[in-house]
């Protein structure tokens, strides 16, 4: 009987929601590391009871909690990010050189085959890879130094970098995203990086059609078709079918293209989930009603999926790590709300229904399909 | 030995109970902080920073009804926290909160 685990992270906490493979009952584990924000966790694809969670706090820092059981129990591993050589300069809100500081690590992406291998998206915008389960760290420096890194500047968020995506065809290549800097793609296992922003066009730089300077919100990949991309850009839902070296709009029919999250049908390559969000202005859904966005045409054409979501007087976000979908069929869609909701789709989105109400603000949604 | 309060966060992360004991082989703050860690590993990194070596910023250390906050490593700790009848307490911040 497959079974269903979702790793929630919170302002407040971390939260292990299972469930058998129908998704109609759930228990609810958590708080774990209770009163400290929790960026992200993750499951090992090689290794799913081999999780990784971010720890952080204004106070006490960064920690790294690792578990060996799916998320029952953790033990803290390595938390000493220090930046490759002499760390230098990017750019400050005010455009002044401003050091690079760790703050944070946002996202871990484990590797999809070895367990002991580990990739942390850190604040201010870096890379660094454990090859120990966590327990050291070390920066894939090429990504600051191949050259335009004195030109990045934070977001609102901060100079995070958010998403890290594996080619699954080739280990070699691996895409992460930085706000506000942009896609980047190595294709030497982090050796080396080069900007992949041809066709985001940004409104909020100088030069809309710059090399750096976007503000990538999210990108999703579908494992079978590498090679094609979906980016939800600040503004702008984009695509690419040449693994980023171009973007082409596929906002299409959208009511608004602002919004964070994106990701892709377990099994319909050509399926994408978004989440519309009014405007950088006002983080929450257009007239008070939470709606999931799906297209089964790879963009452009998208329609509304509300059965089951508040439909008045809804003010929450859905941040950029907030949605994932499980590899049962149907395929199953969950997302976090930044009023502590977890909402799940057991039927690729047609209809949902909250699994928990009143977590705290809900950061990161991973799911685990379990056998 | 030196008697050191934990706040209730880093008695979790430290698996400590609410005051410690240490042998500390200097007896300064510096000193104070190596012992910490050296007995409780998993605080390197919350209390100060791993590589600087500085107090993060919302960590403040009190003692015998003084801020030593911002006194530097090499501050003697007070004679009460040397023969044990203080504690050492380390805190976190009245920082506000937006969350």
């Amino acid at each position: 009987m497959s079974k269903v685990r979702i790793l929630v992270g919170t302002r407040k906490g971390a939260f292990v929601l299972t469930s058998d493979g129908k998704r109609e009952k759930w228990d609810v584990s958590g708080p774990h590391f209770a009163g400290w924000e929790i960026y992200h966790l993750k499951g090992s694809p090689a290794d799913p009871d081999r999780v990784y969670a971010s720890q952080s706090s204004g106070w006490f820092g960064q920690q790294i909690q690792r578990s060996k059981d799916g998320g029952v129990t953790w033990e803290p591993v390595g938390n000493k990010f220090v930046y490759d050589g002499v760390p230098g300069t990017h750019q400050w809100y005010d455009g002044t050189p401003h050091p690079w500081e760790f703050k944070r690590v946002w996202h871990l992406e484990p590797s999809l085959s070895d367990p002991d291998k580990v990739y942390a998206g850190v604040e201010d915008a870096a890379l660094f890879e454990s090859a120990d389960g966590g327990q050291n760290w070390q920066e894939l420096s090429g990504l600051r130094g191949h050259g335009t890194g004195p030109h990045w500047s934070p977001g609102a968020g901060g100079m995070c970098l958010h998403t890290i995506v594996i080619d699954p065809s080739n280990p070699q290549r691996m895409y992460i995203a930085i706000s506000a800097a942009g896609a980047f793609r190595t294709d030497d296992a982090g050796k080396s990086w080069r900007p992949i922003n041809h066709g985001l066009h940004s409104q909020h730089i100088p030069d809309p059609d710059a090399e750096v300077g976007h503000c990538v919100h999210r990108i999703a990949m579908h494992h079978s078709r590498p090679g094609t991309l979906f980016m939800q850009k600040h503004w702008d839902v984009m695509r690419s079918d040449n693994a980023g070296d171009s973007w082409r709009e596929v906002s299409g029919n959208l009511p608004t293209d602002f919004g964070f999250v994106i990701d892709v049908h377990a099994h319909e390559p050509e399926t994408v989930y978004v989440v519309p969000i009014k405007s950088d202005s006002e983080h929450f859904p257009l007239d008070g009603k939470l709606s999931v966005y799906r297209s089964r045409s790879g963009g452009n054409e998208w329609e509304a999926l509300t059965k089951g979501l508040p439909q008045k007087d809804c003010y929450v976000n859905v941040l950029r790590d907030a949605m994932a979908v499980d590899s049962l069929d149907k395929c199953g869609v969950y997302f976090g709300t930044t009023g502590g909701q977890v909402y799940a789709s057991a039927d690729s989105g047609d209809s949902w229904a909250p699994i928990v109400h009143d977590l705290p603000a809900v950061l990161s949604v991973e799911v685990q399909t379990l056998s | 030995m030196i008697r050191v309060i934990l706040p209730a966060h880093l008695r979790t992360l430290g698996r400590a109970g609410s005051e410690v004991t240490l042998e500390v082989k200097e007896a300064t703050i510096g000193g104070l902080l190596d012992a910490l860690e050296e007995s409780y590993p998993t605080l390197k990194g919350a209390v100060r920073d791993h590589v600087t070596l500085q107090r993060r910023p919302f960590v403040r250390y009190f003692a015998c009804e003084q801020d030593l906050s911002h006194e530097p490593p090499d501050f003697p700790l007070p004679g009460q926290v040397i023969s044990g009848s203080e504690p050492f307490l380390i805190v976190g911040a009245i920082a506000g909160g937006c969350f």
